[in-house]
């Protein structure tokens, strides 16, 4: 297989990038790390007419902390370079847990966190993991620079709210308001396959009670969706069984599973009550200590 | 380092093509391509590196596995033009007849292939993971091959070769 005809144009800097964006319009497509792009060009299912590979744009990457918390992940941060972060680790363990779930070692070599955002897979790890730390993708223009929520960034099953002059230039994770904690979990049938259903958990607590909270599901529903009422529960609680309880059935409760080769839309419920209750119930439990 | 001929890998159909210079196996390689030819296609039919296998074409597989600058990419989800300018390792440079690459002289130790489709791009993705990791436990071996399918099943003995050449490596 291979893709259809396409004109190949590699620019060393943003402003070039941008100004071929400008000239072609939604004939363009940009290619990152190439590992959902290129395979669906070769089956066809994507036929620009123009690819602007930004692969030898310098200065886009990195993945970094912000001083006074919070981080940036620059558009060419791969997803192995997060998986053998040492940031991560302590800053964002949610991330951490996330990172060496993402597709298969050799994948991760090329493919990229704000690629993976972009292409809108409902079954994208990454989407699920940025909602729940209330991320956002920062997009650039010849108009400047805007901030998109990771909630309306992504719009629907392969969408993302980008114009078609607009490169998505990094993602962000604001500071957190407490201590940071939580994890990803994600069922796959077997390694390096999309998700039958994850969960991603961020959790900010301040004495011992969370006051922020994020869940969100990867795999269960046209797009990656938000688990609003669970984050509710949980607030101002310190993860009481009854507390972890509630939120892992409201969880459940807004998953929009479908019935495939992945299983049945009542087995990923089920899967998604059992995710959110494992995590919080780790979470409880002190590192170290008896459950 | 050698530079040959350029390798003209278009058909004639006035499709517009560029002129790329890869570094293969570390010897400098001209050629001509379309920007929709495949790294696998350039490797296995413009340079006649067959070693580098084409089995899913879909990105499962690892097959097609070689290293790009050092890294393990699926050959077959990357453009040519994309390698322009850089390094490309496919198993023919592993090593030599004479000289193998310890992963090589592992496979061969534990039997690590049976039909040796997959051993090209399990051998890569091997080295690739030893050179990050130089003494990689079973389970890191097991983590490590997951983007590596052998359809005959050989795993047990792949870890072995793996395991293998990290001992040869450390003395
Ligand atoms: C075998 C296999 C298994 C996989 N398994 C998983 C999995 O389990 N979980 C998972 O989450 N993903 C999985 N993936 C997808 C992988 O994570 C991709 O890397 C990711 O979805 C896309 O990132 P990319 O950098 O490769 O983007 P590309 O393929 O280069 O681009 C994807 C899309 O985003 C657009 N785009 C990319 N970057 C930008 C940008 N900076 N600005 C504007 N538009 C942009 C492109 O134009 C394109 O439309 C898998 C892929 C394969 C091949
Ligand atoms: S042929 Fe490239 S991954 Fe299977
Ligand atoms: S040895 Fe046959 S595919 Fe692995």
């Amino acid at each position: 297989m291979y893709p259809s005809r396409f004109r190949y144009e590699a620019p060393r800097t943003l402003d070039e990038a941008l100004a071929l964006l400008a000239e072609h319009g939604d004939e363009a497509k940009i290619l990152a790390g190439g590992q959902s792009l290129v395979p669906m060009m070769k089956l066809r299912f994507a036929a620009p007419g123009v690819l602007v590979d930004i692969n030898g744009v310098q200065g886009l990457a990195y993945h970094q902390e912000v001083p006074g918390g919070g981080l940036r992940v620059g558009a060419l941060c791969r997803h192995v370079d997060l998986e053998h972060s040492a940031i991560l680790p302590g800053a964002q363990p949610t991330m951490a847990a996330a990172a060496p779930l993402v597709a298969d070692p050799i994948v991760r070599t090329r493919g990229t966190l704000v690629g993976s955002l972009c292409h809108a897979d409902p079954q994208g790890d990454w989407a699920s993991v940025m909602l729940a730390l209330d991320g956002a993708v920062v997009a650039a223009s010849p108009r400047g620079l805007r901030t998109i929520p990771v909630g309306e960034f992504v719009v629907g099953t392969f969408q993302n709210a980008l114009e078609q002059d607009e490169i998505a230039v990094e993602a962000v994770v604001p500071a957190a308001q407490g201590t940071r904690s939580g994890s990803y979990l994600k069922l796959e049938r077997r390694v390096g396959d999309f998700a039958t259903a994850g969960v991603a958990v961020a959790l900010e607590s301040d004495g011992g009670r969370v006051v922020r909270a994020g869940i969100a599901l990867t795999g269960v529903g046209p797009a990656t969706i938000a688990a609003v009422d669970a984050q509710q529960a949980l607030l101002g609680s310190s993860l009481e069984p009854d507390v972890v309880e509630r939120a892992a059935e409201l969880a459940a409760a807004v998953a929009r599973p479908r019935t495939d080769h992945r299983g049945t839309a009542d087995y990923k419920r089920h899967v998604v009550a059992t995710f959110v209750r494992r995590i919080l119930t780790a979470e409880r439990a002190p590192a170290g200590a008896a459950a | 380092m050698t530079a040959t001929e350029p390798v003209d890998t278009t058909s004639d159909t006035g499709a517009p093509t560029r002129r790329i210079t890869v570094t293969v196996n570390g010897e400098r390689r001209v050629a001509e391509v379309e920007p929709r030819l495949l790294l696998a296609h350039l490797l296995r039919q413009g340079l006649a590196l067959t070693g580098t296998h084409v089995g899913c074409d879909t990105t499962n597989c690892g097959a097609c596995t070689v290293l790009y600058d050092g890294a393990p990419v699926k050959s077959c989800t990357m453009l040519a033009v994309q390698a322009d300018g850089h390094e490309v390792t496919t198993v023919e440079g592993l090593g030599t007849p004479s000289e193998l690459d310890p992963v090589q002289e592992g496979f061969v130790a534990e039997h690590g292939l049976q039909c040796g489709f997959c051993t090209p791009g399990m051998m890569l993705a091997a080295r690739a993971l030893l050179n990050r990791n130089p003494d990689p436990s079973e389970d890191e071996i097991r983590w490590g091959l997951s983007g590596n399918l052998c359809r005959c099943t050989g795993y047990q003995n792949i870890v072995k070769a793996v395991r293998w050449a990290a001992e040869k490596e450390a003395q």
